[in-house]
């Protein structure tokens, strides 16, 4: 399958605020479909894309954060979460979504899709991608 | 005269929240909205900027756009009052003028 190539969304943006998030959730589960080696990057503002509790029944318009919990059934179960820009909103991993995929490899054992991980390490998985599509 | 200033931009994304705190004036009313919001939680690295202009501005932040984004109100810097769209029209009708950073 030399045909596949590794690609990463980049994610920068909050969502709401703009349609950047939105968007970029469609285009990967459309580029889902098409089998090849996918990644997620959460940084910056993007990271806010991942808080759990979210709640848009005030505001009138779709809470798309469910949608996230989706992306392992696509097997989309690499998201990367920049520490720098965690630390920098005084996130940590516990105010995120527990996102978690099957691994087919494993017995179909639970395991968690997110990993953190610091701007050095970031920087060597943006090194390693095919394509990169920036949000 | 007295000001309402509104910010609907991330602190982190754009310097809007900054400048309008370095430039609003004593007494002035700030509302945070939208991606604002961000800018009413603890432990970031505007959260010091935020709490100095407390002592300067009374700081209010949207309650709809802090839930459609997770952010709860215990998350909040203190002294900070989430106020409903009710409140918004209110602001604005109390205060003679909007000052607006987008």
């Amino acid at each position: 399958m030399s045909d596949v190539k590794k690609f990463m969304y980049i994610n920068r943006k909050a969502p709401y605020g703009t349609i950047y998030a939105w968007e970029a959730l469609e285009v990967v589960l459309i580029g889902a479909a098409f089998e090849q080696d996918v990644s997620l990057a959460f940084m910056d503002d993007g990271v806010f894309q991942l808080v759990k509790g979210q709640d848009t029944t005030e505001l009138g318009i779709k809470n798309f954060s469910p949608t996230y919990s989706a992306l392992g059934d696509y097997d989309v179960n690499k998201i990367y979460v920049e520490k720098e820009s965690l630390e920098a909103r005084g996130l940590t991993l516990d105010d995120l979504m527990p996102l978690k995929y099957e691994d087919e490899d494993d017995d179909w054992a639970e395991k968690d899709s997110i990993r953190v991980v610091t701007a050095a390490e970031m920087a060597e998985i943006l090194e390693q991608q095919d394509v990169v599509l920036s949000f | 005269m007295s000001t309402l200033h509104t910010v609907n931009k991330s602190p982190f994304d754009r310097p809007s929240l900054q400048t309008c705190l370095r430039l609003a004036g004593k007494g002035n009313a700030v509302l945070l909205f939208e991606d604002g919001v961000y800018g009413a939680m603890q432990g970031t690295a505007v959260a010091d900027t935020v709490k100095e202009a407390l002592g300067n501005v009374s700081i209010y932040v949207l309650g709809p756009d802090l839930k459609a984004r997770g952010v709860g109100e215990d998350k909040l810097i203190d002294g900070i009052k989430v106020v409903d769209y009710k409140g918004f029209v209110d602001l604005t009708v109390e205060n003679d003028k909007v000052n607006a950073w987008l």
